[in-house]
């Protein structure tokens, strides 16, 4: 890539929504003003609970990599226990943004220093503003809000745009508290790096 | 006021909007991965009554063509998608389409043929139907998937053929990107209602669609003389040549409508001054560039021609652009099994018996989903330009010959 780009890689569960996740991050990309966002998932076995990966990848011109990312600059973990065995420290460029969804202390998820860790309790967010579904709090809208605030790449107005894009009426409104709520619990405080 | 709209779509979001656009008035289809959404997104229009058209859902993928084909005989503009397994399946029906001269326009979100069972991308199922007789366009980005759907229909209807738009899946079908969506008036100017509709099926004026035709002329219950099936048959393949003109325009019109041009047979990228060319259909064409730029950065004349339209094949075309360099690399995501890439092997054809024809060395690559990182590209290309035999006619046994196509990333194990 040249020019200003960053490379973005997902990392949950199936069921846990990391797919939607990505496809709300590019539009909330592009209507943040990024020219060139691709979002991609990779697909293996589809099965619940089996550990998925996205790529997402924004740039000031259009993106012609479709490869998966392997080096990224951000990692977002929807699962912390992905940590041990998703993969998802692999390939981390020094001083990349690591994003996890945990109720754990920084300290205790056991990620080297040269990377930046901002841990938000996402799954507290979208339980807090109601996204429960089949009893299981969902946090595919709600983690645009740290990433929002992590890394600083999307506006909340462009987030939300792409929620009420992507989710009808009542569905819309409480994604986008529960990325509201993600924001605000994504403080300076639990970054450590 | 025409206005246009850029809006972040999958692949198959942008195939479904084409249709749409082109005010399709009968879908018919049968869920495959990954072509489903297209199919979905159209079937939840017609519901809506956002699209007014006739969707049929049937039970195969042979149905699902038969379907269309039934519907584009009496004149409707007929739409269908599928991928892989169930192209495969649909096969007796593609030929059926293309010898008939129906202008159906299908989406193929291309995927890898079992056995063993696989769901990801490359090449494999529409290179599989390449001599059937239908136009194949192959496109490199989501805009481009939206803008050649349009296109198809206008293409089928002027040359009375089949056309397939195909396009990668996963790395296209379900990757999100911004895309261009013009407005219904702009659509509506370029492609208008599908010309004077056959309706053959009229009491008033019955006629046998499709018979059995001999091989040899012959005369009808008037007197007429009318070709066999031999004449027939070259007919069929006069018109898919033409159809190159056709593409060329149809890309041209669009063009001058909406301002993007995707450059009709082939297109090309830092090509003027390349030695080193690198070749290939679809997302991977995409990647190359990317590929070109980081070997221009170490001092490598490299550049990309992208091949957009496959059936009816550029050859002329294509030579011309591959002549007077030093060597052009093939990257197939497909087999001709027993032989070589399907692209590398009609390149080469294309070249016999040319001046200045470049070595023509063939890399097959990304079957089955394999990742292909630009790393490896750049890798391919260097390893190539390292052996002077790679893509030499009759070359002797090598690390790459021309006999010998290189499997990008192979692992050395590869029986278990």
């Amino acid at each position: 890539m040249t020019g200003t780009s960053h490379e973005i890689r997902w990392h949950g569960r199936g069921g846990q929504g990391a797919v939607t996740s990505a496809k709300l991050l590019a539009d909330a990309a592009f209507r943040s003003g990024w020219a060139g966002v691709t979002s991609m998932p990779s697909f293996g076995a589809e099965r619940r609970g089996a550990p998925v990966t996205a790529s997402t990848r924004l740039a000031n011109e259009p993106v012609r990599v479709y490869s998966a990312v392997t080096e990224p600059d951000v990692a977002i973990v929807l699962d912390d226990s992905l940590l041990a065995v998703g993969g998802a420290l692999a390939g981390l460029k020094p001083g990349a943004t690591l994003i996890v969804n945990t109720v754990k202390p920084v300290p205790e998820l056991g990620v080297s220093s040269d990377t930046r860790v901002v841990a938000a309790d996402v799954t507290g967010a979208a339980e807090a503003a109601g996204v429960i579904v089949g009893g299981t709090p969902v946090v595919s809208a709600a983690i645009l809000g740290s990433v929002a605030k992590a890394t600083g790449l999307v506006t909340m107005e462009a987030v939300e745009a792409a929620i009420g894009a992507m989710f009808a009426g009542s569905a819309a409104a409480k994604n986008a508290e529960a990325a509201r709520i993600a924001y605000e619990c994504t403080s300076e405080g639990s970054i450590v790096g | 006021m025409r206005t246009m709209t850029t809006t972040v779509m999958t692949g198959n979001e942008a195939a479904a909007t084409a249709a749409k656009l082109a005010r399709v008035q009968v879908v018919a289809a049968y869920p495959i991965t990954p072509q489903s959404p297209v199919v979905e997104t159209i079937s939840a229009w017609v519901e809506s009554g956002e699209l007014p058209a006739e969707f049929v859902a049937v039970e195969s993928e042979h149905s699902a063509l038969s379907v269309c084909i039934g519907a584009s005989t009496v004149g409707a503009r007929a739409f269908t998608a599928t991928s892989a397994n169930g192209l495969a399946y649909m096969t007796e029906q593609v030929w059926w389409a293309a010898g008939a001269r129906l202008p159906i326009v299908m989406c193929i979100a291309n995927r890898a043929m079992a056995a063993p069972w696989n769901v990801l991308n490359d090449q494999q199922d529409s290179m599989s139907v390449r001599d059937a007789g239908w136009v194949q366009l192959y496109c490199r980005d989501n805009s481009e998937i939206l803008d050649t759907t349009v296109q198809a229909f206008r293409i089928a209807e002027e040359c009375d053929l089949p056309v397939m738009v195909c396009y990668d899946g996963f790395l296209l079908s379900h990757t999100m990107m911004p895309v261009d969506v013009p407005d219904a008036a702009t659509v509506d100017a370029f492609l208008p209602p599908r010309p004077a509709p056959l309706q053959v099926v009229d009491p008033a004026d019955p006629r046998n669609v499709g018979p059995v035709v001999m091989a040899a002329p012959r005369a009808d219950a008037d007197g007429e003389p009318h070709g066999g099936y031999f004449e027939i048959r070259a007919d069929h393949q006069r018109a898919l040549l033409a159809a190159a003109e056709a593409v060329e325009r149809a890309n041209a019109d669009w063009a001058a409508a909406t301002g993007r041009d995707w450059g009709g047979l082939t297109w090309d990228y830092r090509l003027d001054d390349a030695d080193i060319v690198l070749v290939a259909a679809g997302s991977l064409a995409t990647q190359l560039t990317v590929a070109a730029d980081e070997l221009r950065d170490a001092r490598i004349a490299a550049g990309v021609l992208g091949i957009r339209c496959y059936r009816p094949f550029p050859a002329d075309e294509i030579a011309a652009r591959l002549a007077g360099r030093a060597l052009a690399i093939v990257f197939d995501k497909a087999m001709s099994y027993g032989y070589e890439g399907p692209i590398a092997g009609d390149i080469k054809t294309a070249l016999f018996g040319r001046e200045e024809a470049p070595r023509v060395h063939g890399v097959v690559c990304g079957l089955g989903g394999r990742d292909v990182p630009v790393s490896e590209l750049v890798d391919a290309v260097r390893r190539a330009m390292a052996t002077p035999t790679a893509g030499a006619p009759a070359a002797p046994s090598a690390a790459i010959d021309a006999a010998s196509t290189e499997w990008l990333g192979l692992a050395e194990k590869s029986v278990s």
